[in-house]
């Protein structure tokens, strides 16, 4: 029995949309960035299950999937990198603290 | 493979050699001459900009990767106006990277610089979107490490945490549209996604119009997606916010350009026409509006530079070869002025570490010449008419008026009510300098002679892009042969 494409879809759309919930309540950083892998993930799979589903003649979304996971992990070292500094120089790594420069 | 293709990519190609040169300098030449890396980059950049001036008298329209990578004359002479401004960086950066604190790290400094470089390089030249993400993300994600560089300042911390999380934020929203523009035309190809989208536009495509939009108003700092901008100009060390401000946000805006007409062009008066109507509007004035406030010189031009973005988009909403050719010369005036400014701003902080306005009064009685310049870019950015800012705004404005129906119409209207705004704020830098009473906080001091140079090479594009119309009608003679908008109908 095939699975139909909607049941990929909606988990992907709510990764989607918990990624940006988390985003923009969460205060710690490293959760932040949690939630930014969310979204992230969320996208890829919405990639591949189109490709799967409506264009199984070709390989573009798998590609793109492949690089953008590619992308992500790259990402995500660059911020953890940037986090250890804040907290080195902070002593701590919750956004409410990182208020000097505003408005 | 036909490896013959990367001839395509010369100007990659010679980022990447100036790249691995500087790399091996860096890594192999002994201590006592690491100090001259600054210099050698510079060097060797200026050596490749100019070899980039030779190709651009060569090059013609040639496509390379099955269709993933286009170059054309358009596209050489952009990539070429860009590489004069990154010139301008490294010759201003000089006295940073020649500091103690820059000691061990001068080199990556240099390499995380042109890497961003040949990141927005494959942005302007991508006509597939994997390559074009590539990119991108080669673009933005070594600039959250330079905004990082200065370790000791705590501000510089917080401005690259800011930045790359809203990078990644911003980036994964253009995939989610991505994805639905995939899921609607089934390739990434800009062509073919241009020729299989149906011409009545369905709600999935709206969206996807709108994420796509974002992601790159994200990078673009259009308004409401601006957030980060002023905190992460202030926090940079001042070398990086002037690369951010004028090269990233030039390449982003050229390869938004290509991308809306290119993928999207069938669609301009359904959908995102008013989107970026809406954009321009809200980025325009509420950049201004908010920059009258500032204290900061560099929070102020943050401010400045995204209602500057603003004007910028004007080119791209006229959808046709002149507001093309506007968008170019206005990203060259621009690059031209703010690097002007932003050397005052970086020769004034390094040597007395001061970067409040007011801390400018009186500048000019100590400090005349630094003052001069930072005038004409003041005067510049306004578009007061004998500087190039004056034609450069004059130009977007009448390309955007080409397109000849009343909302257009309106937009310039505002566009040009918020250049007047625009004058008041950038006259208060003017009036510190040369009026107000001055506690002459800044005492009079020689700034180094690479920043001298940097100076007198933006001073000099100024004046001379203000008076040479020949400029102009040369990039609008090489934009109306261009492919890009030939399959529009």
């Amino acid at each position: 029995m095939e699975i139909p494409m909607i049941c990929y879809l909606l988990p992907a759309l709510f990764m989607f949309c918990c990624g940006v919930y988390g985003f923009i309540t969460r205060k710690n950083m490293i959760a932040m960035l949690i939630s930014l892998e969310l979204m992230l993930n969320g996208v890829d799979l919405n990639f591949v299950v189109f490709n799967r589903y409506l264009f199984p003649g070709s390989l573009d979304g798998m590609m793109f999937t492949l690089f953008a996971i590619a992308i992500a992990a790259a990402e995500t070292a660059l911020a953890i990198a940037i986090i250890i500094n804040v907290f080195r120089i902070a002593k701590d790594i919750d956004v409410q603290d990182l208020t000097k420069m505003k408005f | 493979m036909d490896y013959s293709q990367f001839w395509a990519m010369k100007q990659e190609m010679g980022v990447l050699i100036v790249f691995f040169l500087v790399f091996l300098y860096d890594t192999f030449m002994p201590k006592r001459t690491l100090k001259a890396t600054a210099c050698f980059t510079c060097i060797t950049f200026l050596l490749f900009t100019v070899a980039g001036f030779f190709d651009f008298m060569t090059c013609r329209t040639y496509s390379a990767f099955s269709g993933m990578y286009v170059t054309s004359p358009v596209i050489v002479a952009i990539k070429n106006i860009l590489n004069l401004g990154v010139f301008i960086v490294l010759v201003q950066s000089a006295k940073w990277a020649n500091s103690d604190v820059m000691a061990i790290r001068r080199g990556e400094f240099y390499e995380l610089l042109l890497i961003t470089l040949f990141g927005m390089y494959l942005m302007i030249s991508a006509r597939h979107f994997l390559l074009f993400v590539i990119g991108l993300e080669s673009a933005s994600l070594p600039l959250a490490a330079m905004v990082a560089f200065d370790k000791n300042r705590y501000e510089s911390h917080e401005a690259a945490i800011k930045y790359i999380l809203t990078a990644v934020f911003s980036s994964a929203i253009f995939m989610m549209g991505l994805s639905f523009v995939y899921a609607l035309s089934g390739s990434l190809y800009f062509s073919d996604i241009y020729a299989s989208l149906s011409t009545t536009p369905s709600w999935l495509l709206v969206t996807a119009l709108a994420f796509v939009i974002a992601g790159m108003g994200f990078k673009l700092s259009l308004v409401p997606f601006h957030l980060w901008t002023a905190d992460v100009y202030q926090g940079a060390p001042t070398t990086v916010t002037s690369y951010l401000s004028v090269i990233s946000k030039g390449a982003a805006a050229f390869a938004l350009l290509v991308i809306l007409v290119q993928a999207f062009g069938l669609f301009y008066s359904d959908i995102w026409e008013w989107m970026l109507y809406a954009l321009i509007i809200l980025t325009i004035t509420i950049g201004n509006l908010f920059a009258i406030r500032q204290k900061n010189m560099k929070r102020f031009l943050a401010f400045s530079s995204i209602s500057q973005a603003g004007y910028i988009m004007l080119g791209i909403v006229a959808m046709n070869a002149t507001g093309m050719a506007s968008l170019m010369y206005y990203i060259l005036v621009y690059i031209f002025s703010n690097l002007a400014a932003f050397g005052v701003i970086s020769a004034i902080e390094n040597n007395t570490g001061l970067v409040n306005m007011n801390d400018y009064n009186g500048l000019y009685k100590t400090n005349p010449r630094l003052s001069f310049a930072m005038m004409l870019a003041m005067f510049s950015l306004a578009g007061i008419p004998p500087f190039a800012g004056f034609f450069s705004k004059f130009f977007i404005f009448t390309s955007a008026i080409q397109q000849g129906s009343i909302p257009i119409y309106i937009l310039v209207l505002v566009a040009l009510i918020n250049t007047i705004v625009s004058l008041y704020y950038y006259l208060l830098v003017v009036k510190a300098m040369f009026i107000n009473p001055d506690d002459c906080k800044i005492a009079p001091f020689k700034s180094a002679a690479p920043e001298r140079l940097g100076l007198w090479l933006s001073v000099a594009g100024i004046l001379f892009l203000g008076l040479a119309s020949p400029v102009y009608n040369y990039i609008l003679d090489i934009a109306q042969s261009s492919p890009l908008f030939s399959f529009i109908p």
